[in-house]
């Protein structure tokens, strides 16, 4: 009975033990980051710490749906955000955002005009853009040999089983709307109900619907085409030579990924002082670099070598962004959008 | 033997079960309105259309064929342990759950490698110049993730119940005359019985509502109830019918089981009613 | 012929349970960031690691939460099984099926439940939290693995101790528990597993600061694994692995010096052994 007694007692001093680590405090001010996982050159996160006497917490999350629950559920506080485009408008609609002081951040001078004011938040009074990006098919050249120019190629039967899409509604559902002329934000149950049926009669020429483990089946060669966002397009083409990125002629989605300050931050000047840190022309251009997105800093991208600077795919011209719709919050009619996914994948 | 040792898990039970429970209730019995939220039942309504229910249907197949291939599988390995054909019993037992302390996204990546169009088997099949295999991407993929990452919990129950079996019992079973057949069928098999019930239980309820292998291995054609759930949840926010799904679920499993014992009659120790 | 026969069985079995796991240590030496490609021979995952902050806190994390919840839930678990054992009736029942909720139900719902509960309670979301959630779903497989032991025990071994003169509570520390020691050893190996490979429960219910292993790992999908990952994972399969020959060895050692067993630490190693499973 004595050895069991020792042993609660061991147990116990471990849980005590780890609830002080927990709740120890150091002077130095702390900064709480939450981002994606490996989405950041963390040498960046030290530089900053000496520069301004903080301490960085940085932690990571997978997708944009975990951010916004954890968030929401008000249990967690953080400093500096990384969400995307569709998820700052909801954030944004539940009042979940501080507004954040350009003066304050007087690198934001290199971020391109063009990417600034987008319709998720027309002033860029909540957020900055940090990594952006479209959407478009991956092909692989020993696998497809016509020009792809089209998203009709996803629906090309001679590709039968070669194709992959996105196990994404949003992304997927949007495909089918932008072939068949339709806004990527409709909230129009006739044209949801074309759509799909779209991706219905898609279905049997469909390999799989994959998330984040497609780029890797396409660098290995398992299938001919697949829809995919630019930035892991890139990474797929510097690690095979045969593939390559189209931004169809019908238009795509501009996507982006935005710093924000949630409501409850503790520590909103270093939050700024963090992003116009990020915005340096040499940290932006390391960040790029790492990363291997494309960064909305125009300083830091004329610092990029010739060929990535100047690559259509990965910067898109004006006619491109013209052509291109971004993603909205939806709020109830996104039980449509699942609905019609659901009897999709079904089917 | 006292049932005060009861007392510490029943605290835990109330409050780190039955209350979390009551919410999931709570979402699960009301719909978001304006000013709050009301009773309702328009959640489980939803949950009653043919598309739903087929995706019910298949969780329920699959979750049962993988059970019964891990007892088919699980049932002989624990044998074989509890036997002496091994010195160190306990490396062999460290040894079935070692594997599962990988990560779990690393070893169905893993997976993916082995099964592909250009993946291990196929490069070794055409090595032999034998036809290349498609199972990737079916159900046979999916139920084959399943076993591998449920294999352990079906073996290690069964083991521990075997490993201390009277040996009287099984040598007095022989010296009445019974064949190695019959000391298996009327009394290895009955006496491991509670093991195998555990482990039933610890491979079909997780089997269930697993989501990201039927994602990975099934590339996303074969939505199952956990991928139901968790977009639900996560994807569309609505937690309330997300929850009542989970309800429907755990009402419908714990009643099936009640009506098997039902009919089975004799209390048993493990069984539910 | 029977045990050669026996024992390819298992190497069969250990064959299907290692591929996976042969397959994503050769990717540690992959000179390629992608599984799909193979880019040559490298060390320098390894190398890059050991630099690595973020993997490193979350290895500790992982670990830490790991054992003491397994331990807990272990402890809780194995009274709570003996309780229901020796209840009956509609109130064992109902132990039982509240029992099985953790397991039935879906990982994102006992996530979020167990998340809202604690934001409610304004338990502030870390380490304890982390600690609490994990023993919460491991207790139903502990108690699922010692039950059966239980059901196998002589009923007249309890009472024969008592009359022997122990108190309730030596009987129960002396003659239960060794005799159920194999069910709670495998209750504490599952609970361990459990606790290190979850990732959705661990997600919603941490804290700012305090990151598993798991959640490094899937957050870093979108991006795709960092092969860093698969270097960590091949050091720790092959510290277990020598941590389990060098065990071996030593108790091989121990058993041929002296078979009396005059030392207490070597009938602790003998009780181990047993637990571990010897008939």
């Amino acid at each position: 009975m004595a050895k069991k007694g020792r042993w609660m007692l061991c147990v116990l001093a471990l849980v005590v033990f780890s609830v002080l680590l927990t709740g120890c405090k150091q002077d130095k001010p702390t900064l709480y980051v939450y981002n994606w996982g490996d989405y950041i050159d963390e040498d960046i996160l030290e530089e900053f710490e000496k520069e301004f006497n903080m301490r960085v917490v940085y932690d990571t999350f997978s997708t944009n749906e975990d951010l916004y629950v954890k968030l929401k559920s008000g249990g967690s506080t953080y400093d500096v955000i990384f969400p995307s485009d569709y998820m700052l408008t909801r954030m944004l609609n539940e009042n979940m955002l501080e507004k954040i002081d350009l003066g304050k951040i007087p690198n934001h001078r290199h971020i391109d005009a063009s990417l600034m004011g987008t319709v998720y938040d027309p002033k860029n009074e909540y957020s900055l853009p940090y990594m952006w990006g479209t959407i478009g098919i991956l092909y692989n050249t020993t696998l497809v040999n016509q020009p792809i120019d089209s998203w009709d190629a996803l629906w090309d039967s001679r590709y039968a089983k070669e194709i992959l899409m996105l196990d994404s509604q949003r992304d997927s559902l949007a495909v089918a709307l932008i072939r068949l002329g339709y806004s990527i934000n409709t909230l129009d149950k006739q044209e949801l109900a074309e759509a799909g049926q779209l991706l219905k009669e898609q279905k049997p020429l469909v390999l799989a619907y994959v998330v984040d483990e497609g780029k890797d089946k396409m660098v290995s060669g398992e299938a001919a085409l697949a829809l995919t966002w630019s930035g892991e397009a890139m990474y797929a083409i510097s690690e095979n030579e045969d593939l390559a990125y189209a931004i169809p002629k019908e238009g795509t989605n501009v996507w982006f990924d935005v710093m924000a300050v949630p409501k409850g931050a503790q520590n909103l000047e270093g939050a700024l002082q963090f992003m116009d840190f990020l915005n340096r022309p040499e940290i932006a251009l390391r960040n790029a670099e790492y990363i291997g997105y494309a960064t909305p800093n125009l300083a830091a991208r004329e610092m990029l070598p010739d060929e990535i600077r100047n690559d259509p795919q990965a910067y898109p011209g004006q006619a491109v962004l013209e052509n291109a719709e971004f993603f909205v919050h939806l709020g109830d009619t996104l039980k449509d959008y699942d609905r019609i996914w659901t009897e999709v994948k079904a089917h | 033997m006292k049932r005060s040792t009861l007392f510490p898990y029943l605290i835990w039970m109330v409050l780190f079960i039955v209350v979390p429970m009551f919410l999931v209730l709570y979402y699960a019995f009301t719909v978001p309105t304006e000013s709050g939220a009301t009773w309702s039942l328009e959640n489980f309504a939803r949950f009653f259309e043919p598309i739903y229910l087929k995706v019910l249907w298949r969780s329920l197949r699959l979750a049962l064929f993988s059970t019964v291939i891990c007892l088919i599988i699980g049932y002989p390995a624990a044998m074989v342990m509890a036997g002496n054909a091994f010195e160190r019993k306990s490396v062999v037992l460290l040894l079935f759950v070692v594997p599962m302390w990988m990560n779990f996204l690393l070893r169905t990546y893993a997976w993916l490698t082995i099964l592909e169009r250009n993946g291990v088997i196929n490069v070794l099949l055409a090595n032999l110049n034998l036809p290349s295999l498609n199972i990737l991407y079916t159900e046979g993929a999916v139920v084959l993730g399943m076993v591998y990452n449920f294999l352990p919990f079906m073996v290690l129950p069964i083991y521990s119940v075997l490993s201390k079996i009277d040996r009287g019992v099984v040598e007095a079973a022989g010296d009445l005359g019974a064949n190695s057949l019959q000391v298996f069928a009327k009394v290895i098999f009955p006496l491991s019985l509670p093991g195998v019930v555990s482990g039933v239980t610890m491979v079909f309820m997780p089997a269930l509502t697993t989501f990201v292998i039927s994602r990975l291995l099934g590339g996303g054609q074969f939505t199952l109830i956990g991928n139901l759930i968790e977009q639900q949840f996560l994807v569309v926010g609505d937690w309330g019918f997300g929850s009542s799904i989970s309800v429907v679920m755990i009402v419908l499993i714990l009643l099936s089981m009640a009506i098997m014992s039902f009919f089975e009659g004799e209390e048993k120790d493990v069984a539910l009613w | 012929m029977v045990r050669f026969l026996k024992r390819s069985y298992i190497y069969l079995v250990f064959a299907f349970l290692y591929m996976p796991i042969a397959v994503l240590m050769v990717y540690s030496f992959n000179d390629s960031r992608s599984r799909g490609m193979w880019g040559g021979f490298t060390l320098r995952w390894y190398v890059e690691l050991f630099q690595d902050r973020t993997i490193m806190s979350s290895l500790y994390s992982t670990l830490f939460i790991g054992v003491t919840s397994a331990v807990i839930a272990t402890i809780i678990g194995t009274l709570a099984a003996i309780g229901i054992h020796n209840s009956r009736g509609i109130q064992k029942k109902l132990i039982m099926n509240v029992t099985y909720l953790p397991v039935l139900n879906p990982e994102i719902v006992t996530a979020i439940s167990l998340m809202i509960l604690f934001v409610f309670t304004k338990v502030r979301l870390g380490y304890l939290t982390l600690l609490l959630s994990h023993i919460t779903f491991n207790i139903p497989y502990v108690i699922l693995s010692v039950l059966p032991k239980l059901r196998q025990l002589n009923k007249h071994l309890y009472e024969a101790a008592l009359d022997l003169g122990c108190t309730p509570a030596g009987a129960l520390w002396k003659v239960i528990i060794p005799e159920i020691m194999p069910g709670i050893i495998t209750g504490l190996l599952l609970a361990f597993t459990l606790s290190i490979d979850d990732f959705v429960i661990s997600f919603f219910t941490t804290g700012s600061g305090v990151s598993t292993l798991s959640i490094t790992i899937y957050s870093m999908a979108r991006r795709g694994i960092n092969p860093k990952i698969n270097a960590l994972s091949t050091i720790m399969f092959t510290f277990v692995l020598l941590l389990l020959i060098i065990v071996n060895i030593r108790q091989a050692r121990e058993q041929r010096k002296g078979r009396n067993g005059k030392n207490g630490q070597k009938r602790q190693m003998d009780a181990l052994r047993t637990g571990f499973g010897g008939v």
